[in-house]
């Protein structure tokens, strides 16, 4: 029961990280049809900009509190993120909005192994150590689950973001615009909405989610590398398809239950595979999970029927 | 999506006159090793490789240039074709079969593979396939990587070496062959060896890109949806087409394991995949000609890198700014960026695909 309990919240902070990766993914696919290969270069970026501020600081003015060295860190990763994914979209993606389907999608490659190898040019191959400004050492356990602080600052600030980003989609002009965006670009257009300023937002907010989601991430797990994006970035794309791609609260729910699965997979592998496979396989249930359900639920968990591109 | 192409598009050819040229590339093909081996032995070793790559390229051109499904997980197919010789060639399990049973074994796992790959998955639309796939490699990876215990099949991150070398007719290729008191050496033979089969995977692929199949894969490529209304069994040939391809791979793999008498997981990356599709893209996916070029430029970039870039760069600077491995990268990932920015259709492109692209502009 413990290890049960404990397996669920292990689960509950990669999914919430997951989740907000996965918005990202989903906002742009809802509205141009495309999968944004470089989206977890992103996260990478954001907690390796976040860690040269939060190693900046820290040595340029001694003896600042944690807290604000890692405010510091998201106020500079996040605008500078959003300015990536604007820059992306930009350069790579908008001359290739109505090429075949391959292009975009091989240029999305391009840029993912790009912003990688910049990466490995400006910070190296080694891993780098991301500070624990907020505590990460376990509380007291609480019914036998041990948590740690960093645990629920990262489920409650995702939370927050979630529910800001509804807010905003929902309730606001632009969130608006981009529905009516993602609906029909020529028709969203011809209702005087500026589709490539609406495009560019979505990558902007979608970035800067990554961003935040990348300091969430590196803090939670101590480590940034030029190659840590890869990984969740794939598995948000799972939990994006999980939950019904183009589907906000699918790609919350997706991230959530991804990470639940992994979680638990992970934890009773041993048990269910008879001693065969361990934990090390614990990267195979995501991909799992996308093949079983683009083929028995191609809509995803929440999505609805969406019209066969192919 | 829709393509505005009226008339059928002729099969694709080499873009070289072939009457004046075709003697032309043999001989230049024949005489490549001779020539290299002035220059050392490494840049053999080089062409060896170029030719294994292209065996790859063709295959997955198969897959991406001719049917149009994006396939990012291509080198699992090479990988069991290694690791199938690899288990059937060396002392790791004390089985030592002839390559004539073991290469067309590899072949067909890959192709197993590629067929349980893509029957549950070729309904999916195409940017689906792409993470499919590249799940399947990975997938496949982390198996290798894991699979030394319980029971050890895979030898896990180590590796399985002392593999058999390929040995035609008694031959053994890994040594050097004694020519009427001449010293041919291996790299120079394994050479011809892989020039022979890219050779027949060329002329193989060749007729079926002229035959019905080829041309149902065209339509598929073009429009699914027209070709299916024309009668053509779609899942029927996207299945082929991912078999035929996975078959390249393994028919390559067996033949890497064989030359390098080692695999590792390390060598079936994603990053591997990558290269190869790079491969095509910079050729010009769909033609032949452009993705034997493509495969063969690429092959040899590491080589020309370390040989030019940092001499260069210790000129400039007076220290390696980037080696080569790094630059490689970069390069690799500009190519494929700004290719589909400027020139979609490769250095190298197929003739035939041009009246519809300009219709899709509109």
């Amino acid at each position: 029961m413990e290890t049960l309990l404990q397996q669920t919240l292990n689960g509950l902070v990669a999914g919430s990280i997951y989740a907000l990766v996965a918005l990202g993914y989903t906002m742009v696919y809802g509205i141009l049809g495309l999968i944004n290969f470089a989206h977890g270069e992103i996260v990478m970026v954001g907690a390796l900009v976040a860690l040269q501020t939060i190693l900046f600081l820290s040595s340029a003015v001694p003896g600042l509190p944690p807290l604000v060295l890692l405010l510091a860190g998201v106020v500079v990763a996040v605008p500078a993120c959003m300015a990536l994914g604007y820059l992306i979209e930009r350069i790579g993606y908008r001359r290739l909005r109505n090429a075949p389907r391959l292009a975009p999608l091989i240029t999305a490659i391009g840029v993912s192994f790009l912003l990688q190898t910049l990466a490995m040019i400006i910070w190296g191959r080694e891993f780098h150590v991301f500070p624990q400004l907020i505590d990460t050492a376990p509380m007291q356990p609480v019914a036998g689950v041990v948590v740690s602080p960093m645990q629920i600052f990262t489920i409650v600030v995702a939370f927050t973001l979630m529910g800001g980003l509804m807010l905003l989609v929902n309730k606001s002009r632009l969130g608006r615009a981009m529905r009516a965006t993602a609906e029909n670009h020529r028709v969203a257009g011809l209702m005087g909405i500026n589709a490539n300023g609406v495009i560019a937002a979505t990558f902007i907010i979608g970035s800067g989610l990554a961003a935040l989601a990348g300091v969430l991430f590196a803090s939670n797990y101590a480590i940034a590398h030029y190659s840590m994006g890869f990984t969740p970035g794939l598995k948000a794309f799972t939990a994006a398809v999980l939950g019904g791609i183009g589907n906000l609260p699918g790609a919350m729910v997706g991230g959530l239950v991804l990470g639940l699965v992994e979680s638990f997979g992970a934890g009773y592998i041993e048990h269910l595979s008879f001693g065969f496979l361990n934990s090390s396989y614990q990267d195979i249930f995501a991909f799992m999970i996308l093949g079983a359900v683009l083929i028995f639920r191609p809509s995803g968990l929440l999505g609805e029927r969406v019209a066969d591109r192919a | 999506m829709t393509s505005t192409s009226t008339t059928l598009p002729r099969p694709p050819g080499f873009s070289l006159d072939l009457r004046l040229q075709q003697p032309l590339l043999i001989v230049l093909a024949a005489a490549a090793p001779l020539v290299a081996l002035a220059f050392g032995a490494s840049w053999v070793r080089v062409l060896d490789f170029a030719l294994l790559y292209v065996l790859l390229a063709i295959g997955l051109n198969l897959v991406v240039g001719f049917a149009g499904l994006l396939d990012l997980g291509y080198i699992a197919f090479y990988a069991v074709g290694a690791y199938t010789w690899a288990f059937l060639a060396s002392p790791h399990f004390g089985i030592h079969l002839p390559f004539w049973i073991v290469l067309p074994l590899g072949a067909a796992f890959a192709a197993l593979a590629g067929i349980m790959l893509g029957f549950p998955t070729l309904r999916l639309r195409g940017d689906y396939l792409a993470i499919v796939t590249l799940g399947f490699g990975e997938i496949i990876r982390i198996f290798m990587n894991n699979l030394n215990q319980p029971i050890n099949i895979t030898n896990g991150p180590q590796g399985i070496d002392m593999i058999d070398p390929l040995t035609i007719a008694g031959i053994d290729l890994s040594r050097n062959l004694d020519l009427f008191g001449m010293q041919v050496p291996s790299l120079v033979l394994y050479y011809y060896a892989f020039l022979g089969a890219v050779v027949l995977a060329l002329v193989l692929v060749r007729r079926l890109q002229i035959s019905r199949v080829g041309r149902a894969w065209a339509a598929i490529r073009e429009d699914e949806l027209a070709a299916k209304a024309i009668g053509i069994d779609t899942r029927m040939m996207k299945l082929l087409a991912f078999a035929l391809g996975a078959t390249f791979g393994g028919v390559s793999g067996g033949l890497f394991a064989a030359f390098q008498g080692f695999v590792s997981p390390e060598s079936f990356s994603l990053m591997e995949s990558i290269v190869v599709l790079t491969m095509i893209v910079l050729g010009g996916m769909g033609n032949l000609a452009g993705v034997v070029f493509g495969a063969i430029v690429l092959t040899a970039l590491p080589e020309l890198l370390r040989h030019f870039a940092v001499p260069l760069q210790v000129a400039l600077f007076g220290k390696t700014l980037l080696d080569p491995e790094v630059l490689r990268m970069l390069l690799l990932s500009l190519a494929m960026i700004l290719m589909m920015l400027w020139r979609p259709a490769g250095l190298l492109p197929a003739r035939t695909r041009y009246a519809h692209r300009e219709g899709r502009k509109a």
